[in-house]
């Protein structure tokens, strides 16, 4: 049966508490998920009081001020810190985003960030997203084509065909959405998961690949494709703001629309 | 998603049997029952509301008409369909023994079918 209770070693606990220095006014507490592979205990939540008066505004500001000042051994992923590279998307408020996107007066009374739910944890913050790549290479996602490329030209797309990419080559793979889907907590292992459903219909939808009907069979399945039952949360958490729902349906239509 | 303990690639692993090519007749008839139970159901409540009047030589004069027999038996047998596909989309959801699953999805389906072929005489049984 799907899981519903988290198993006896990953019960959280409360950790350690670290206050905000005597001269801050204006604090916040961050309350963080704390687990390490390196000894036998369960994971546990350590707060840190942040004066908010030193820090940038983000999440992220604060959580690399935490690791900078108060506890270097915080794990999480970070790169860009402006919502392009996709690493640090994180549970911050009860919802999936990205950490440098979300902004720390957002959320009222204290901030809960926890990794990114139902996926193995590496370590703290940072969840083992193996499977979601290798789903992701297995939609093959690159234009293939059989016609040899044009002589020194790029091969030409209409502006309106190009208008047809918008909403979907936005999406910078920080499966948020992925992982705050139901199906994909549930069936995973089979089910391809909003982030990576959506880069699949983004090569679907390029009027340059000519492999669309290869596409379309490659994700004609009960789990892969259809377990999406229209629960939207990808849409409601991605920090980029795009509907990887939509494009699922539209995958669908397609499905339907090649019958007949 | 728990992490496996077999020695595959995570890209065989992804691939897994392969893509079953179907899924989509079951998605499209879920569909198109559900769109026509909302029709059906809607002509179900107006024929209770006639049938509340009547005695039983009415009643029987009404569900033994050839068009409210037809609608009856469409309403039954296009309800026990849906329910046979929407139960599956549940097992599929939630169960993820194959096993358990898969003989849960047939024990469902013959059940539905017993009720369905009761339900589609016992209409007949009235109507003719």
């Amino acid at each position: 049966m799907a899981q519903f209770s988290l198993p006896e070693n990953s019960k959280v606990s409360k950790g350690n508490h670290h206050a905000a220095p005597d001269t801050a006014s204006r604090t916040k507490t961050f309350n963080i998920y704390r687990w390490s592979p390196d000894d036998d205990e369960n994971p546990r939540i350590d707060s840190y009081e942040v004066d908010l008066d030193d820090c940038g505004p983000m999440v992220l500001d604060a959580l690399i001020k935490i690791k900078n000042e108060v506890d270097s051994g915080l794990t999480f992923r970070r790169s860009c810190r402006e919502g392009i590279c996709g690493s640090c998307s994180m549970n911050v408020d009860g919802g999936n985003t990205l950490a440098c996107l979300k902004a720390i007066d957002e959320v009222k009374g204290e901030v809960n960030i926890y990794p990114l739910p139902h996926m193995p944890v590496v370590k703290d913050l940072v969840p083992d997203l193996t499977h979601a790549y290798a789903q992701l290479t297995s939609v093959e996602p690159w234009l293939k084509t059989e016609t040899p490329d044009p002589e020194g030209r790029e091969r030409k797309q209409s502006p309106a065909e190009r208008d047809e990419l918008d909403g979907l080559w936005e999406c910078v793979l920080c499966f948020s959405c992925t992982t705050s889907c139901p199906s994909y907590w549930w069936n995973g292992d089979r089910y391809l998961g909003p982030a990576v459903l959506l880069q699949a219909y983004r090569w679907i939808a390029d009027s340059r690949d000519e492999f669309t009907g290869e596409r379309l069979d490659a994700l004609e399945d009960p789990f892969r494709l259809y377990r999406c039952h229209t629960i939207m949360n990808c849409a409601k958490t991605c920090p980029k703001g795009l509907n990887p729902g939509k494009a699922i349906g539209e995958i669908k239509k397609l499905m339907v629309q090649r019958q007949g | 998603m728990l992490k496996s303990n077999n020695m595959k690639t995570p890209l065989a692993q992804a691939r897994g049997l392969g893509a079953a090519k179907s899924g989509l007749s079951h998605w499209w008839h879920q569909r198109l029952t559900a769109i026509a139970m909302v029709g059906l159901a809607a002509w179900m409540c107006a024929l209770v509301v006639m049938l509340a009047g009547t005695d039983f030589d009415g009643a029987m004069a009404l569900l033994s008409h050839p068009f409210n027999a037809a609608i009856l038996i469409l309403f039954v047998g296009i309800g026990f369909w849906h329910s046979a596909l929407g139960l599956q989309v549940v097992l599929e959801d939630y169960v993820a023994h194959e096993g358990v699953r898969l003989t849960m999805i047939i024990a469902i389906r013959m059940a539905l079918i017993l009720l369905g072929a009761i339900s589609v005489l016992s209409l007949l049984k009235i109507a003719l």
